[in-house]
């Protein structure tokens, strides 16, 4: 549309409904947690009205940074497995033919789009005692006896990647995609191997995206709810865990929106960094 | 570098499906237990996800929620990325980064705001509270294909259909909607098979009510393992891959994905 014009009546009433939606189920909600977030509770799982900085306080407590420092770790720590894992794969994905690259590409949509719960529960048949890996490894005759690799940190870590892993391939792809294949050949009919390629060529060019699919893996990780509550213990529950069971079993709703609002203003910050990378990438490939 | 590329590869692939391949075992299980090497071949698993009434109608349920929500979900995408397309609205950027926002911020922090705005409005428990939360959680999806494939009609169509004396209304209708229809059918499809698969939503919003399929799952592991469990994720994990296949025959899933038209033309040829 090479004209646009400013909105008409119409205009403004093909707007309405959206926004009008989006204010209603969405902005509301969030206003109502941040006024709850000061609320006071009611032992018994009731709250009222009130303006007390207590939930906010409780946000210091020993409990809260650990859960919080916790979350933020493995969330890390898989964010980086899955690039690094991710980064070679989607570079060697997008060599491929058409056909090939289709083909691996619906296999990781349909990764994504699986429940939590059943990948959750896939690695717990996989690391459990019954009929996992040790099992393999026992019918096998490597070991003498099955054993049980999860619930535990690794296992969560693991769990964690295993969702992680295909959003770090479609946060790659596009870039790795788009580069120019002319100066990797270029590269390598001037004499270097393939992998001096990769490593002088390849990753440096595309750097921006790494930061910024990490960055974006890692908010989705640290909001992560069912891996951690089926692979790992209590104290491998990460923070959304926390939320949802003080808002439904322990029913302090004010304290689950105080914590709800410090993990939104942490994802914002994050991504506001993604979008200044982003921001400076295009402005980058712009000026040359 | 070939052979290392076959190597990654087979590990990646491997990594993805190896724990669908072992469930698929544990599915067909003619055992009520968890066996290795299975015993015995079975398809009992599968019928008792019909038969028994209680997975039965978590299905129902989940079916029912993700085509509401996936319907809701396009009807606030669609006019907003038309919309934010066709006219100069100074408040475009801050108004699609709302659309997008639900989407990109931990699921938690939606659900929980779902479920304190539905207790004020003392309206608990029911169905409908899951459908509107999850149509605008993933109204998000649809937004993004309908402004791509907005971005990438070709401006001359409708100018000329106004042209020739159409107006707006009649454009819309005849043109740019026929348009946009791929964008649309993908991205209920890709809010359909989330919505089916989405649990701490559901769970914060109407979870003690509403039991859908990733919750009854959930609950089931609790009380133990049931094969059932196997047999309705094998059955999941089958819908999305046909999902997403339908969408690479019928749509452009390089392309969606953010391909670089240039370079799948090359792809195409076979370097």
């Amino acid at each position: 549309m090479s004209e646009r014009s400013t909105p008409d009546a119409r205009g403004w009433g093909v707007l309405a409904y959206p926004v009008a939606m989006l204010a209603v189920f969405f902005l509301g909600p969030f206003l109502i947690m941040l006024a709850t977030s000061f609320y006071h509770r009611i032992p018994g799982g009731f709250y009222e009205p009130a303006f007390e900085l207590d939930n906010w306080k409780r946000l210091g407590s020993d409990l809260f940074v650990d859960r919080a420092m916790f979350s933020i770790r493995v969330s890390l720590l898989a964010g980086i497995v899955g690039i690094v894992v991710a980064f070679p794969f989607t570079y060697f994905l997008t060599s491929m033919r058409r056909r090939w690259q289709v083909t691996l590409l619906v296999v990781v949509l349909s990764a994504l789009s699986l429940s939590e719960v059943i990948i959750g529960f896939t690695w717990s048949v996989i690391l459990g005692r019954a009929a996992g890996i040790s099992n393999i490894l026992v019918w096998l005759g490597l070991m003498d006896e099955s054993e049980a690799y999860a619930p535990g940190f690794w296992a969560v870590l693991l769990g964690l990647v295993a969702i992680a892993f295909p959003y770090c391939v479609l946060a790659i792809y596009p870039s790795l995609s788009r580069l120019d294949r002319e100066v990797t050949e270029a590269a390598q009919t001037l004499g270097a191997s393939p992998w001096r390629t990769f490593w002088t060529v390849v990753v440096p060019v595309t750097r921006p995206t790494i930061v910024a699919g990490f960055l974006l893996v890692f908010v989705f990780t640290l909001g992560s709810y069912l891996i951690s509550a089926i692979l790992g213990r209590p104290e491998h529950w990460t923070l959304s865990v926390f939320i949802s069971d003080q808002a439904s079993f322990n029913a302090n709703v004010p304290f689950a929106a105080a914590m709800a609002l410090f993990l939104t203003v942490v994802s914002l910050v994050i991504v506001a960094i993604v979008l200044w990378f982003e921001r400076r990438a295009t402005a980058r490939a712009r000026g040359n | 570098m070939r052979a290392l590329r076959l190597v990654v590869t087979v590990i990646v692939v491997g990594f993805l499906l190896g724990p669908l391949l072992v469930v698929a075992v544990v599915s067909i299980n003619e055992n009520r237990y968890m066996d290795f090497p299975p015993q015995g071949f079975s398809l009992e698993w599968y019928g008792q996800m019909f038969a028994d009434p209680a997975w039965r109608a978590a299905i129902v349920r989940s079916l029912i929620i993700a085509t509401a929500s996936a319907t809701l979900a396009v009807s606030i995408a669609l006019p907003l990325a038309y919309a934010l397309r066709s006219y100069r609205i100074r408040l475009a950027p801050l108004l699609y980064a709302l659309g997008i926002l639900p989407f990109m911020l931990p699921p938690i922090i939606s659900a929980l705001g779902a479920q304190i705005f539905w207790n004020a409005t003392n309206h608990i428990g029911r169905i409908e509270n899951v459908i509107v939360a999850h149509a605008v959680f993933f109204s998000t999806l649809p937004l993004v294909t309908i402004s791509l494939a907005m971005e990438a009609m070709d401006p001359h169509l409708p100018e000329a259909a106004r042209t020739m004396g159409a107006d707006q209304r009649t454009t819309f209708r005849t043109i740019t909607l026929p348009l946009l229809i791929p964008s649309m059918v993908t991205g209920f499809a890709a809010a359909f098979v989330l919505s089916l698969n989405e649990y701490i939503i559901a769970f914060l919003v109407a979870g003690f009510s509403v039991e859908t399929l990733p919750i009854k799952i959930f609950n089931s592991l609790r009380y133990g393992f049931t094969p059932t469990i196997a047999a309705v994720s094998v059955a999941f994990i089958l819908i999305a891959a046909t999902v997403f296949t339908l969408f690479a025959v019928f749509g452009n899933l390089l392309r969606f994905l953010g391909a670089d038209p240039a370079v799948l033309e090359r792809a195409e040829r076979g370097r």
